[in-house]
Formats: C-alpha cells, structure tokens, sequence
C-alpha cells in the first residue's frame, strides 16, 4: 500500500518490468523454436520423428501456449507494472504479491510445458493448459486484479485515463473467461452448445484479454514518446464501450457452417462487421494523433513497430470482416488462411507491440545506451517482412486448399499443392527467428555495457 | 466495470446460454450407453489382434468399447489429433459428396463429446463419417507410419503407440476403435441401434 514514511517505496519496481521482460523472452524463444520445428513437419523433414516427447502434435500447442501465455502475457504484465503505477501515481497494492506472482506465473508455464509434452493437454482450444493448472491461473489472475486495482481505485487523478480503463476490465473479462472456457465445455456442456462456449472463450482472449491490454498500452506510450495527447479523447471512449459490447457477441465465427444453431452464427458475423467499425475509429485516432508527425517513425523504432503494429490490426479486422462472411468461410475455413490471419493478429499485432515496447524500456530498465541501433533496424526489418510473407504465403495456401476441397479433387491434393507454400511459411520464419536473434544478442550486449548517469527514479505521490 | 461485466454477461446470455437452453431436454448420452452399441469393426479387432486384445479389453463387451472410446479420445486429445482433423460435416463445398451426411446438433450430445471436438483446422480430411471406411489394419497401418498408406501425407508417426515388436498397445487399440466409432450412429447397418433424438439441427 502506499504510505508516507522516510524512505517512500518507489513507484516503479523495475526488477519486475525487467524480469517479466526477460521471462516473456525466454518463452518468445520457446514459442519460436516449437513454431520453426512444427513447420518443418509439413515438408516432411521433422528432427525427431518417431520420438514420443518431440511429437509434433504436442508441440503445436506448446508453441501457441507459450507464445500466448509465456510471451505475450508476461511482457503486458511487465508493461503494467510499468504503467499503471505511472498512471496513477501509486504503486501497486504489494511487492511481495507481485513477485511471488511472478514465479508462480512462471511455475504455470513450466507446468504447461512439461504438461503437453507428456500427454496432458485439454481438449480446449487456447486452453490446452492442464486442467490441474487451469486453478493456479484463475487465482493468479484474480491475485493480479488485485495488485493493479488498488493503484486505480486510490488515484487522486480526477478522471481515468482511458488506459485504465481497458486495463481494469481485461482482468475482469480474462478471469470470468478462463473460467468459462475451460471449465464449461471440459465438464458441463458438450457438442455445438460447448463449442459456442469455446467460440466465445477463443474470441474473448483475443478481445477481451490480448487487445485491451494492447491498446491500453498504446495509448500510454504513443502520447509519451510523441510528448503530443491522443486526438481526440471522446473517441477513444468510443471506441472502448463499442469493444467492450460487440467483442464478446463474434465468438461463434470460430465455428461457422458448424451445427451451432444458424441465429447464433449470423449474430457472430454481425458482430464481427461491427467491430471492425469500432476498430477503424480507434486507428484513425492514432493516425490522427501522428499526423504532422510521421518522420518520428524515422528515427523512433519503438513507434515503428507500434504503427506497423496498428497497421496490421487494421489489414487484420478488415480481412476478418470480409471473411468471416459465409459465402466467404465455405471456402477459406479449415485451411491455411485462418492459420495466416491468427499469425498476423497474434504475432504481427500484438506480438510487434511488445517488441516495440521492450525496445523502448530496455534502456531505461538497465540505465544503459543501445549496444547497436543498427541491430534494432534489422531486427524490424527482418521480422515485419517475415511476417508479411507468412501472411500472404498462408493466405494464397488457404485459398489452394479451399478451392481444391471444393473441387472434390482427391484429399492428397490439397497436401501435395500446399508444400511450396509451406516451404515458404518456414523461410519467413527463420527470417523471424533470425531478426530475434539479433535483438536478444542487441539486448544483451546493450545491457553489459558501460554505465551511464540516468535520471533517478520517479517518488511517489504524497498519500 | 459494472458495464464490462454486463456487456460479458449478455454475450453469453445470448451466445452461450441460449443454445444450452435449446437443448436442456436433450439427453447427453454418457458413454457407457453408446457403447451398448458395439460396433463390428471393434469385434473384428479382437480377431485381428486376438493376443493384444485379450491382455488389454478381454473380450469385445460393451464394457470393453465403453473403456475403449474413452481411452482413444482421451488419446486423440493429448496427441492434437483434433488440430489437424476436424469433426463435423459442412453443409457447403460439396462436403456431403466428399465425407457423408451433413452433421446435426443432436449428433454431439454425448459425453465424448465433452469437451467438443469439433475442430477448427484441416490438414487431414474430416472424421465424423469415417466409421467403417477403412478396415482396422488399415488404421493401425496409418499410425504406425502415415505415408506407408497415404505417401503424400504429413501426418506425423505414431510409433509409440506400437510395442518393440510393432504390435499395438492398449492405445493403438482405443484410438482404432474410436475413430471407426465416428460417425457410426449413421451408418445403415447400425442406425437403428443408436435412435437419435431429432431436433431442429443446425446448420443446414
């Protein structure tokens, strides 16, 4: 809790920014490594074929797992702990639950790792975490809420940034959702009525969980790099009740043409139309607020991966409104279209988000000058046009596949004329996997460096 | 917050809650009731691999499908096979030409359905319609190695469902049986064995 004593805590811990930091690297790595061997699979050329604990379809789900938990998660808590006590001038509710949160955080992922390697998976989609896991994350993220909300319920600011608030009901939303998805369908409801449910739960971690997190962090340090305020603040507001209601009605388009009655499924893509609206005029906000400013995307790396960032979220929701029409989803569903579009959302998205923000606190976090800006430009040269590849590639390979479905042509064709594409799916990433390479090397070498004088730490609101 | 919250709620209301209400007449079959039906192709296992068979299920019961079914979805889970596979019939593409009869609600109203699989990926073709397509060893042949019957396939290698001297464990058995399982209630042979409730089925 805050309190005025002679020594003020500080308002910023950065021991957990930097150590949520490094862990959501650790399991970026992890993520990427099962990626690169899982495609390896499609051409046939697995390392470890035959062997039980390398087995592909295992470590598929480790690699969404911990890219999605492991990766993206850590880094958005991290950026919180940057933020919120920023934001509201009071540090979060304890130190000690936050580190304890942390290795336990960790302890989760470990568990998940070891857990779908051997055999333990969950039939859920984004929740293959081991049921016997699913109780520590519900606690962990309700321990979590309660570290943050502590700090935004006592602000003596006079209105919440609108920050703020996609952080408070991303905890809310993420905690009833995790619980929803992994128990309703795991043990009450089954058939169409459980994959509704699932629908919802898969588009709710995107929606409720992933982007207001992400957002929330856009807004903090877009305004902060530009020393310029959002454009327009009444259409932020906008565009986070438009979110908050229309995202958690698109659910069932995960499963349309399924037997999941047709009223459901024409609501879902009504929804999903319209959250592409809402969307839009969150971009515009950002772009407006950029206008007259562009040539900082020049010389700030950190707002190029953000802007490319926003750039894929739009390419990503106006692609999503267009299929997820029907006429359009009897041809592209099942195939690599999907897998493309949940890569660029995922990854492109959010993924380059995080990156962006990790390359502007790293200095910050170990008071240290880059090794090598040079390294950070190929690093985001070589990831975004890695990821563009992959999109495209994995677009025009759902669209082979789909057509030739269609066509009733022999099932092995749709395999035998998808290989180029998933040749070229691993080419862009290894050109991914390489760019992270140099900026873990980047990280690293900037944080062994010498010593600068840094400015001292921010104090505390007197409470 | 009282609003995120509600917005969430009326999602799920209307979403979630409401094709649960749908079907809150409709039985969901637990599995030692569907095994009553014991499928051919699990009697015929137990002739194909007498040995294996005798040491794991003892005779085709239905006691012994019911463990069967369990166990080869519990398999099919923890393995990513539903990744890779999809579980329902669309009523577009030609589907019904390519697999079968286009799937209905009332057909996952059974606890092996819990939690659903119905699959949001295909790289290998769907399974709902594939009970009795192909012959038992024609599965086991499949695990074992995939492109030994299928040479383009990508499907990894089921090596460790097979001992030493490449007969098949309990495993092998349970996922065969499974997946010859699927789609079962609908063939002529045995429709009527299964009488399924009808209800308005979605997505046609």
């Amino acid at each position: 809790m805050a309190e005025t004593h002679a020594t003020s805590p500080k308002l910023v811990n950065h021991w957990l920014v930097k150590a949520h930091i490094v862990a959501s690297l650790i399991f970026f790595f992890v993520g990427l490594v099962t990626g690169l061997l899982f495609s390896l699979q499609f051409v046939r050329e697995y390392i470890g074929a035959g062997v039980e604990l390398l087995s592909p379809g295992r470590v598929r789900m480790v690699h969404t797992n911990m890219l999605a938990y492991g990766f993206i998660a850590n880094a958005f808590f991290g950026a919180l702990y940057w933020i919120v006590p920023r934001l509201t001038g009071i540090p979060v509710f304890s130190e000690k639950l936050s580190k304890l949160l942390f290795w336990v955080w960790q302890l989760v992922l470990l568990l998940t790792f070891v857990g779908l390697m051997t055999g333990f998976a969950q039939g859920v989609e984004w929740g293959e975490t081991p049921i016997f896991v699913d109780p520590l994350v519900v606690v962990g993220v309700v321990l979590m809420a309660i570290n943050f909300y502590v700090p935004i319920i006592k602000t003596k600011e006079k209105a919440l940034y609108v920050s703020l608030w996609y952080f408070s009901v991303a905890f809310v939303w993420t905690g009833l959702n995790y619980i929803m998805g992994n128990y309703l369908p795991q043990w009450f409801v089954p058939g169409a009525a459980g994959a509704a449910i699932t629908g919802l739960f898969i588009h709710d971690l995107v929606g409720l969980f992933v982007t207001p997190l992400g957002w929330g962090m856009m807004y903090y340090f877009v305004p902060v790099i530009l020393k310029k305020p959002i454009w327009s603040h009444a259409l932020s507001l906008v565009g986070f009740w438009s979110l908050a209601f229309f995202y958690p009605l698109n659910g069932v388009h995960h499963y349309l043409w399924s037997p999941i009655p047709m009223y459901l499924q024409y609501g879902a893509v009504t929804s999903t139309v319209a959250v592409e609206i809402v969307v839009s005029t969150v971009i515009v906000n950002f772009f407006m607020t950029l206008k007259g400013n562009g040539d900082i995307l020049r010389t700030s790396i950190p707002m190029r991966w953000f802007y490319v960032g926003m750039v894929f979220y739009f390419t990503t929701c106006v692609q999503c409104a267009f299929h997820v029409f029907l006429t359009v989803q009897e041809i592209i569903h099942f195939t690599d279209w999907v897998v493309g579009h949940a890569h660029l959302v995922m990854f492109g998205v959010f993924g380059f988000w995080i990156l962006g923000m990790m390359t502007e606190l790293w200095p910050k976090l170990v008071k240290r000058e880059w090794y090598s800006t040079k390294l950070n430009e190929y690093h985001f040269w070589l990831t975004t046009i890695g990821m563009a590849v992959m999109f495209v590639d994995l677009m025009a390979a759902g669209l082979v596949q789909g057509y030739l479905w269609r066509s009733l042509a022999p099932w092995e064709d749709s395999i035998i004329f998808s290989i180029p594409f998933w040749m070229i799916r691993i080419v862009s990433g290894i050109m991914i996997f390489i760019g992270q390479i140099l900026f873990v090397y980047n990280l690293w070498r900037t944080a062994k460096g010498p010593a600068v004088a840094y400015a001292p730490e921010l104090q505390p609101s007197a409470a | 917050m009282v609003a995120g919250i509600a917005f969430f709620a009326f999602a799920f209301v209307i979403m979630a809650a409401a094709p649960i209400l749908m079907l809150k007449d409709v039985e969901v079959k637990e599995i030692a009731t569907i095994a009553q039906t014991v499928i051919p192709e699990f009697t015929q296992l137990a002739e194909e691999y007498p040995e294996e068979f005798k040491q794991h299920f003892g005779k085709p019961t239905p006691k012994a499908f019911a463990e069967a079914l369990s166990l080869g979805r519990d398999t099919y889970v923890a393995e990513a096979c539903w990744h890779c596979h999809s579980q329902f019939v669309r009523p577009v593409s030609k589907e019904d030409l390519r697999f079968g009869r286009v799937s209905t609600i009332d057909e996952y109203m059974n606890k092996l359905q819990l939690p659903q699989m119905f699959g949001t990926r295909r790289v290998g073709p769907d399974l709902i319609r594939e009970s009795g397509k192909r012959s038992n060893d024609w599965h086991m042949a499949h695990f074992y190695e995939p492109t030994n019957v299928v040479p383009v396939s990508v499907m990894p290698s089921y090596k460790w469902f097979f001992d030493d001297n490449k007969r098949p464990t309990k495993k092998a058995l349970a996922l065969t049986a499974y997946v010859q399982w699927l789609g079962s209630w609908w063939r002529p042979d045995l429709v009527n064995a299964y009488k399924l409730e009808t209800t308005s089925g979605g997505g046609q």
